[in-house]
């Protein structure tokens, strides 16, 4: 089937991704534009949004879709293979990045955009859906590449110290993670031959397993690391509040569920059997993340921070899948990425609202806020309630399964350490919504602005947390192919 | 046969790359991130096998022995790295350069504006 030229309607496959490129370049052609810009951007995402949906769509209903560019047939060239969970988790980031560019827009920092800021948010979004959408080893290490540079841009734009400090922070560890995904990445070449993941699904039945582990190794410590893992997560707890509140919010939905999604790719698909030689170190590594991200976030007095540490609890959560796989679990961990990129995207856009209000990051001197908006503190309410799992919001669904997958599997670890997560993580956010809106407060905050784009994104987690159907059987597809991606194989064309 | 001799080159840079990233000066770091890249470049190359014999291109008729030729496509890897490395090298360069400005400090431990030394305790009342 591959050596046809692909139909036009399949072009689909790479139309989000020449979007977000071309998206990117028409507005650093416009940057001079002033708030033009802006809803410019937001139209562009828009479309984005429309044309992954419609990916998400195709594939969900006619099964995985590939792409092979230039006449180099795979596994030589380079493919884009589309499956459920990459369309699905590309429309969700390009959802973010709507309400994202909708509070910049609100935000209106025009030197900031005079120097590239819709850009850069658009060079992300395509580095990120890139990351989703490819079929191929070395090209996920572009993508990769194209979203870090991004996000350095992104994390410096205003130049002032404290984002300087934070850049250094951020820009070191994760420019070594991508460094040991390349290296790791390279030996897979060196002992496959190959680097369409299709491909490597077949070669890797026949090769050295003592080989394949140790490389497994390598991109469980390089993934970990962008995912933000426990004991390589500090960089992000020290980076993710100096930006602004709605490039936190970016950085923050997006840049770990990439990691996230790799982990998952990479070694539920690609090495299974490398997985479970690791499932032990993986069990103890997620559980002391979901315990040690919402402890953290229990003594913190920066509310970003502090939002931070409770992300690395989820993504302890998520990373438990790694350890315990079965359908149940994988599909539990792909919804939990969902999950998170909605919440702690509006989490991030709402902390901005407060610390605005409050004019002041830190908890300790805000307070009183429940008078001047009891609105905002049942926004910021529900987030909470989301992030620790609790029904009838959409954080309660991944957990649900995660838990019926750890319960069939009898993996009583993964089991408490998931409920200690979702204990601990509901004192922390209960602490937290104390501290900012009941705690007397002697002169009173200003009325809070622009929660417009967070609520964009807590109507989306409400409803689909009221009715998950579509979600949940989306993920149940997206965990079966990963689990077996005969399907997946045959979309690129080669023998299963 | 060269391919010891690099391996063991690759080893050195790795080496020297990590010890320089443990280093608490900015500038050390940031040539340990491009001693490391550069590790891993090597690392790719010579997985493609290192040889003189024959050009990697099937001649019409007949065939050339794999031992002779070298796989093209990590060299294309390697080239593809090295235009991210200098880009991102250039971006450290100068991030470097301007926390050296606004911060009067090469040295990690006075980079505490994150991550204030002396963190205080949340409320323990509400």
């Amino acid at each position: 089937m591959a050596t046809q030229p692909t139909a036009i309607s399949d072009w689909l496959v790479v139309l989000p991704l020449l979007l977000c490129l071309a998206g990117a370049a028409l507005l650093l052609v416009v940057r001079d534009r002033g708030r033009a810009q802006g809803w410019v951007a937001f139209a562009l995402v828009a479309v984005v949004s429309v044309s992954d949906g419609a990916l998400f769509e195709r594939v969900l209903s006619l099964g995985p879709m590939s792409m092979t560019m230039g006449k180099w047939l795979p596994p030589f060239g380079i493919s884009f293979t589309v499956d459920v969970l990459g369309a699905g988790l590309a429309t969700i980031a390009a959802l973010v990045t709507a309400a994202v560019v909708l509070a910049l827009l609100l935000d209106a920092d025009e030197a900031a955009s005079q120097q590239g800021l819709y850009s850069l948010v658009m060079l992300l979004l395509a580095g990120v859906t890139g990351a989703f959408l490819t079929g191929d080893l070395f090209n996920l290490y572009v993508w990769f590449e194209v979203m870090l540079m991004a996000s350095f841009g992104l994390v410096v734009i205003r130049g002032e110290p404290l984002q300087l400090d934070a850049a250094v922070k951020y820009a070191v560890p994760n420019m070594l993670a991508t460094l040991l995904f390349l290296a790791a990445l390279g030996l897979l070449y060196g002992t496959l031959g190959t680097l369409n993941m299709a491909d490597i699904v077949g070669a890797a039945q026949h090769a050295d397993p003592a080989l394949l582990l140790a490389i497994a190794g390598l991109f469980v410590l390089a993934f970990g690391m962008k995912a933000a893992v426990f004991p390589v997560n500090a960089w992000l707890p020290a980076s993710y509040h100096a930006p602004p509140a709605a490039i936190s919010a970016l950085l923050g939905a997006l840049l770990t569920k990439v990691g996230l999604y790799a982990a998952l790719r990479l070694l539920l698909m690609l090495l299974p059997e490398a997985r479970s030689g690791l499932s032990t170190v993986l069990l103890v590594l997620a559980a002391l993340t979901a315990t040690i991200g919402p402890l953290s976030a229990m003594a913190e007095t920066n509310l970003r921070r502090a939002i931070g540490f409770l992300l690395i609890g989820g993504v302890g959560v998520a990373f438990l899948a790694l350890a315990d796989t079965n359908v149940g679990t994988a599909s539990g961990a792909v919804l939990y990425i969902v999950h998170a990129m909605l919440t702690f995207g509006a989490l991030y856009l709402l902390a901005g609202v407060i610390e605005r209000a409050a004019g002041s990051a830190d908890t300790r001197e805000m307070g009183g806020l429940y008078g001047t908006s009891s609105w905002l503190s049942i926004l910021f309410f529900l987030l909470l309630l989301a992030v620790a799992g609790v029904p009838p919001l959409l954080g309660f669904w991944p957990k649900l399964l995660l838990l019926e997958g750890f319960v069939s599997a009898g993996d009583w670890i993964a089991v408490f350490a998931l409920l200690i997560n979702g204990l601990l993580t509901l004192i922390a956010a209960a602490r937290l919504w104390s501290f900012v809106f009941w705690r007397p407060r002697s002169e009173p905050p200003e009325r809070p602005r622009g929660t417009a784009p967070a609520v964009l994104l807590i109507g989306v987690i409400v409803l689909t947390g009221l009715s998950p159907n579509l979600l949940v059987r989306a993920a149940n597809v997206a965990a079966a192919d990963l689990l077996h991606p005969a399907r997946y194989i045959a979309a690129v064309g080669l023998a299963p | 046969m060269i391919e010891p001799a690099f391996v063991l080159l690759t080893g050195l840079f790795a080496a020297a790359g990590i010890y320089l990233i443990l280093s608490r000066a900015l500038i050390r770091m940031v040539i340990g991130v491009v001693l490391l890249g550069n590790a891993v470049n090597l690392l790719i190359f010579v997985a493609g096998r290192l040889s003189r014999g024959a050009p990697p291109i099937l001649p019409g008729s007949g065939s050339v022995r794999a031992a002779d030729i070298v796989n093209p496509l990590p060299q294309a890897l390697i080239l593809t790295a090295i235009v991210i490395g200098f880009a991102m090298f250039a971006f450290l360069a100068a991030l470097a350069l301007r926390a050296y400005q606004q911060m009067d400090a090469d040295d990690t431990d006075h980079m505490r504006l994150t991550e204030p030394d002396h963190q205080p305790q949340p409320p323990l009342e509400y």
